[in-house]
């Protein structure tokens, strides 16, 4: 067992949060890996696990649109191509409303490390694209959580596209089809993807990412992460508290 | 973009109903609707909670027990702002008239009834179109409970607000429950300038009242009818 602990930092929500809970309640820790797809997020995250395990902490994992209630509901109507950009953005909402309040807030209570793959910066981004009011979308999601610590795997888009193709292909709505439907598909997933990295570069400034570079090595990025952990979210038992706000690590 | 703050620019209109269950709102709306065609007018209805894509999710979601007041308040949002790009917008463009059973107002009661922010509920329903009329039928607890409970044993759970635990005595959770409902709806009036309708009329003394005012509204030349 590790002499370190979680140091204690008062939750709050982004904006108008849950009136009915009450945030003292809130122990645990959220961890954010954000970044686009090919990036390695879920590698990273099953490593972290290891890790806080070994390390005597317990740990949740939850992912975006991974929710019990809507997830399902997500994928059908992405196939069906049938979302307008209110419900692209409401449903996203209701995934991660139903995960904050059903996994994530339970966890908290109980003392967990929280580890998101994504959070609602992915909704963000991908609004931002599709001209949704971005004050719209912030208020939406205005029962959030704030994370204590959102790190952002950056990839170039040219590795972007080859990861994405080696894993199994584009999609329609990550390629933008909807957006530009007159371009053909590798056109369009290279304008979108490309677009996509310049709104993520803006959200890290706004939200104070820890910038990776995702072209190093697993292990590198990895040894990058657990640094910054237990620089930023853990305390020596006794030792002074030194709280300062995250910035780039990159 | 349309917003609930201010008046849209579609040729058509938007009517709209709002009111706690068993206040007779559907009743007038269906007259509402008989009148208008026999006036000659394009007329669609659309009712709350109908839409095909999260009725699955919403369905389950009651039967699980998993839903929360912010999942339920967002799972209705998606089925309105659904309805809105699908079924209310395409109408008003086409200079239709667009009756709606209930409205964003539901939400902004219901939700803030549940313990939802109700400045939050607020912000989320902004991309809504304002209504050209906006009935509120008012009426009291009592009277909307000896409405629903004619050829009905027991209340729905959601309808009673089972979810909040207020009593474990349906008729009472749902007093308690529609008591909160109607303390929001009485703060909408203003706010949203909403037209108040006593509920406790008869059937057919409130449709001559809506229908003056729709009359007046839409500007339809002939007298209207009883």
């Amino acid at each position: 067992m590790s002499s370190l602990q979680l140091a204690e930092v008062p939750k709050r929500f982004y904006g108008l949060g849950l009136p009915y809970v009450d945030l003292s309640e809130l122990k645990g820790k959220i961890i954010v890996i954000e970044g686009t797809d090919g990036v390695g997020r879920s590698t990273q995250i099953a490593m972290l696990r290891d890790w806080l395990e070994v390390q005597g902490f317990a740990t949740m994992e939850t992912g975006w649109t991974r929710s019990e209630l809507i997830g399902q509901t997500i994928d059908e109507a992405k196939e069906g191509h049938s979302l307008n950009r209110w419900t692209f953005n409401l449903l996203y909402a209701t995934d991660f409303a139903d995960r904050l309040e059903n996994q994530i807030i339970p966890a908290l209570r109980a003392g967990y490390i929280v580890l998101a793959d994504r959070y609602i910066y992915t909704a963000f981004a991908r609004a931002h694209l599709r001209s949704v009011d971005p004050q719209w979308v912030r208020e939406l999601f205005g029962f959030a959580l704030v994370p204590d610590i959102v790190f952002y795997l950056k990839i170039d888009v040219r590795m972007l596209i080859q990861r994405v193709l080696e894993a199994g292909g584009m999609d329609y709505w990550e390629s933008g089809q909807d957006l530009h439907p007159q371009l053909d598909m590798y056109e369009s997933f290279r304008r979108y993807q490309a677009q996509l990295l310049k709104v993520y570069d803006q959200l890290a400034i706004e939200y104070q990412f820890h910038v990776l570079n995702a072209r190093h090595s697993v292990q590198r990025t990895q040894r990058v992460l657990q640094d910054a952990i237990t620089r930023y979210l853990f305390e020596k038992p006794g030792a002074p508290r030194s709280r300062r706000r995250p910035k780039s690590t990159a | 973009m349309a917003t609930l703050n201010q008046k849209h620019d579609f040729p058509g209109k938007l009517i709209i109903v709002e009111g706690i269950d068993g206040s007779g709102k559907s009743t007038q709306l269906l007259l509402l609707q008989r009148w208008l065609q026999a006036q000659g007018l394009k007329v669609f209805f659309t009712e709350w909670n109908s839409s095909p894509l999260v009725k699955k999710a919403s369905k389950a979601g009651k039967r699980k027990g998993i839903l929360t007041p912010t999942t339920f308040s967002l799972l209705h949002a998606t089925d309105f702002a659904d309805r809105l790009a699908q079924k209310i917008i395409p109408p008003l463009k086409a200079g239709m008239v667009v009756l709606a059973d209930r409205y964003a107002f539901t939400a902004f009661a219901r939700d803030a009834a549940r313990g939802v922010d109700r400045r939050w509920v607020r912000r989320v329903y902004n991309f809504s179109v304002r209504p050209d009329l906006a009935f509120y039928f008012r009426v009291p607890i009592d009277v909307s409970l000896k409405r629903l409970m004619v050829g009905r044993t027991q209340l729905k759970y959601y309808e009673a607000g089972m979810d909040l635990h207020l009593s474990t005595d349906p008729v009472e959770s749902f007093r308690l429950f529609q008591s909160r409902v109607l303390k929001e709806y009485d703060r909408m009036v203003k706010e949203y300038s909403l037209i108040v309708i006593d509920a406790r009329e008869s059937i057919s003394v409130m449709q001559r009242r809506v229908r003056m005012m729709v009359q007046k509204a839409l500007g339809i030349q002939s007298a209207p009818e009883d």
